[in-house]
């Protein structure tokens, strides 16, 4: 499955809930506020780095960029763009988005 | 009219008074419209002389970011013109400490001068104002 997250982790509990509802396997795309939780030192690396044990952790590229957050990404989150979200969606049989 | 004033000379009941206004930043820019918004009104403010003041706490720590490049998103890049609020007479940027570091943030990701304060200070601060504006 497909988890998607556009809300900044610490200012809504989307991402927490997305975290402790993903199986082993799934892959996590963040985007646009999302992005934030992919970033070093962000309160919620820790969660993020254990997370990425067992689901594959990908953020979209341009809504780093946007935010100046595009040198200062976790190691081993992968950065894909519009192109690799449409490729994703259709890769995973189901998409949940945490609105 | 019992006076010939003409609507100009009102400076003593209403442009003559100075009053502290803060502006309190609480989001990050582009997902939400509150960052673009509260640019917006701080320059309007700009025209009225007051004592303005901008707080940047919690995700609003995000809007002054250096490096923000919107050319992906497709969305107009406002962060220079923070830049461009000393122009304005608007040099009163605080920004809280706490909230940096809990985005693995410092002084120097910011791409203008601020003030840094402590959580505490920020509150005390707040409760100076005259009037507060919510984004």
């Amino acid at each position: 499955m497909l988890h998607i997250v556009n809300k900044s982790p610490l200012e809504k509990n989307a991402l927490d809930s997305c975290l402790t509802h993903a199986q082993a396997g799934s892959t996590i795309l963040l985007i646009e506020d999302g992005v934030y939780a992919v970033t070093k030192g962000n309160k919620v690396e820790p969660a993020m780095k254990k997370v990425m044990e067992s689901c594959t952790v990908c953020a979209l590229w341009p809504d780093l960029e946007a935010r100046g957050m595009q040198d200062t990404v976790i190691d081993g989150v992968k950065q894909v763009d519009y192109n690799g979200f449409v490729d994703l969606v259709a890769e995973n049989a189901t998409v949940q988005s945490w609105l | 009219m019992t006076e010939s004033t003409g609507g100009i000379d009102m400076d003593e009941d209403s442009s003559g008074t100075v009053k502290k206004f803060a502006f309190i930043n609480r989001k990050a820019p582009y997902g939400t419209v509150y960052a673009l918004e509260s640019l917006e009104v701080v320059l309007i403010s700009a025209a009225f002389d007051q004592d303005v003041s901008l707080m940047f706490i919690d995700d609003g720590v995000y809007q002054i970011k250096k490096g923000q490049g919107t050319k992906g998103i497709g969305m107009k890049n406002f962060s220079p013109t923070y830049r461009a609020l000393e122009g304005y007479d608007i040099e009163k940027l605080y920004v809280e400490k706490e909230s940096l570091e809990e985005r693995g943030l410092t002084e120097a990701d910011l791409l203008v001068d601020v003030e840094v304060l402590s959580r505490a200070d920020m509150a005390a601060l707040m409760e100076e104002q005259d009037v507060i504006l919510s984004f």
